[in-house]
């Protein structure tokens, strides 16, 4: 055992006061140490979405008309891009969930930090990993012959609403991992995406569909962003005629809207009710 | 293995302040269940306070609720002179915290996770990265400070993860339960960190279900159970409460149990108790390892035969016993079946 020389600094404390901000920077870096170190996860997630996109595109794609015309190719895309901010949900649940379980949550918690900086912190880790899904994606989407055919500003509309479907379900995905923390719950959700995912627009046309179940397909959110997206990038819309063809950049500002409302709320009274 | 050259962040604590830590009548409910029960605590600064107690005797609960993770639902605890329910954001800049769980990210390296806490505990950039150098070499993990933790040892997580408690020098340090799980050469590192932290002026709740750990490390006690603080003093204080070390002697031959308890008994001049299941006679003596050796010859010269003579401290149920009269939650069900011989 070695002697000590511990001697006192008097005077020295914090260079920075808390800062939601400074901290949620921090705290998403995290995320991207995790991609960097361990980049299989991330990279599997990639080219998860390129083979859904390649096997609709191509391998059932031949045998779906898109009623009001066009290719069915320039239909996928967009509505595939809209199933990706969904699929990004299952990963906030799944990173809220991990560190709640590990004991990171509670070493966040007792360190002198904001307290939106958590949540904070995976908002901007997650739009950033469901913005580089979106990328990717897109290349793909213009190498199968994929192609907007507006202009800039209507591009970036289309990217702020689909990111924008994204930012709601981060208050959803916050919520349901620090309410549901058993490993039956992220299965639970991971299954639950693809029923939700299918029952919409994304892959074919509401008006292809019986009646009732058309109507469930045209009212699910990502259908409002799909059809909003498609309309945006001048691509077809699969939908002719009904309320959410006349709305739909309405459509898919609002329903994000309503999903952040009533999730925020939730998801902050569950990160205080982690004090009880 | 030890923390050495760590050079405090600030200094510990604020100079006036009579107590590190006060907590009068904490209650915690958990749904019907009390887990603190009128938990009543007060630390001096700059010592090591251990906190003893059974398995749900309500440790980490009074752990979490003094360090502002869980919300008490009555009574009144201060750190530093610093009202916990009133202002706890003020609390975690003057703590730091070792829970049971490693919370350190097994994805990271072990620098990568102190610069990150260090920067989130309000250092800049530059400053974080010397201090996460320091702290990582007080606690021996240079060689492995970029390799990620998921391929740690026990204990040199356990080194990161109370290193990592103290990227701000806390005023008041929370260990809960640090040796849990460690082998031998593990536990005396982080004994020799805890005592080098507390040289250094940071105050120390240690809990612990190990009396010699608690004997090892704390200047004061509190022994806890079903959510309150049963007892408390120094540790020779509650030795003598308790009387002293224990031996028992496993005889050969369960025939000459009562005269084996005989002659130990008149050596130890103390009454000596017999198990017949485990022919075990267990006495207390007051001089400690001097003791065998006239029960060693005791027994020879009358010819009894053993098969194990082995010296102990008592154990945490002897001291439920002793302070409480009764067992400790741990034990509650199974009463020993003990009978005293003269």
């Amino acid at each position: 055992m070695t002697t000590t020389t511990i001697t006192h600094a008097p005077g020295e404390t914090r260079d920075r006061r808390p800062n939601a901000v400074r901290e949620g920077w921090l705290i998403a870096g995290r995320d991207v140490l995790h991609w960097v170190r361990e980049p299989w996860g991330l990279i599997f997630g990639l080219a998860f979405n390129v083979m859904l996109l390649l096997m609709f595109g191509f391998l059932f794609g031949g045998a779906i008309d898109v009623p009001g015309g066009g290719d069915y190719i320039a239909f996928l895309l967009p509505g595939m891009f809209a199933l990706t901010m969904l699929f990004g949900l299952e990963s906030t649940m799944t990173a809220m969930a991990e560190d709640a379980k590990r004991g990171i949550t509670d070493r966040f918690r007792s360190l002198p930090l904001s307290s939106a900086s958590v949540a904070l912190g995976r908002a901007i880790a997650d739009l950033a990993s469901s913005a580089l899904s979106l990328g990717v994606l897109m290349l793909g989407g213009l190498l199968i012959g994929w192609r907007p055919t507006t202009g800039p500003a209507e591009i970036v509309l289309a990217v702020v609403l689909l990111l924008w479907l994204r930012f709601a379900l981060l208050w959803l995905g916050i919520y349901l991992g620090l309410s549901f923390r058993g490993a039956g719950a992220t299965t639970a959700v991971q299954v639950l995406v693809w029923p939700i995912g299918f029952l919409s627009t994304v892959f074919v046309s509401a008006e292809t569909m019986p009646g009732w179940l058309g109507t469930v397909a045209e009212w699910n959110p990502v259908s409002a962003t799909a059809t909003a997206t498609r309309e945006l990038f001048g691509n077809p819309t699969g939908a002719t005629s009904g309320w959410l063809a006349e709305n739909a950049v309405l459509a898919a500002s609002v329903w994000p809207l309503v999903i952040t409302l009533v999730f925020l709320p939730l998801a902050a009274a569950a990160y205080r009710g982690l004090r009880r | 293995m030890t923390p050495r050259n760590l050079t405090p962040t600030r200094p510990p604590s604020a100079p006036g302040t009579p107590t590190a830590l006060s907590a009068t009548g904490l209650r915690k409910h958990y749904g019907r269940a009390l887990a603190l029960d009128g938990f009543d605590l007060e630390i001096a600064r700059g010592t090591v306070h251990g906190l003893l107690g059974p398995n749900g005797a309500g440790k980490t609960t009074a752990v979490r609720c003094l360090t502002t993770l869980s919300s008490i639902d009555e009574g009144a605890a201060t750190i530093d002179g610093i009202d916990v329910r009133q202002h706890p954001a003020l609390v975690r800049e003057r703590i730091g915290l070792v829970g049971q769980f490693h919370a350190v990210d097994e994805a990271l390296t072990a620098r990568q996770n102190l610069v990150l806490f260090a920067r989130l505990s309000g250092l800049s950039k530059v400053r974080a990265r010397s201090r996460a150098d320091e702290l990582l070499e007080s606690f021996q993990l240079t060689d492995a400070a970029d390799r990620a933790v998921s391929g740690f040892s026990g204990g040199m997580r356990r080194r990161l993860d109370i290193s990592a408690g103290l990227v701000l020098t806390p005023a008041m340090l929370f260990l809960d339960e640090p040796t849990t799980g460690l082998d031998p050469r593990g536990r005396a590192t982080v004994w020799q960190a805890v005592r080098e932290i507390a040289a250094a002026g940071t105050t120390v709740l240690l809990t612990t279900q190990y009396l010699d750990e608690a004997d090892q490390l704390a200047s004061r006690i509190s022994v806890m159970d079903h959510g309150r603080v049963v007892a408390e003093g120094s540790p020779s204080e509650l030795k003598r409460r308790l009387g002293g070390d224990r031996v028992d002697a496993v005889i050969a031959d369960a025939a000459l149990l009562a005269q084996a308890a005989d002659v130990i008994g008149r050596v130890a001049a103390a009454a000596a108790s017999v198990d017949p299941d485990t022919r075990t006679i267990t006495v207390e003596v007051a001089d400690g390892a001097k003791a065998l050796t006239p029960i060693v010859r005791e027994l020879d010269l009358a010819g009894i035969a053993i098969d194990d003579l082995a010296l102990r401290r008592p154990t945490l149920d002897e001291v439920f016993l002793h302070l409480t009269g009764q067992p400790g939650a741990a034990d509650a069900a199974q009463q020993p079946a003990h009978e005293e011989a003269r």
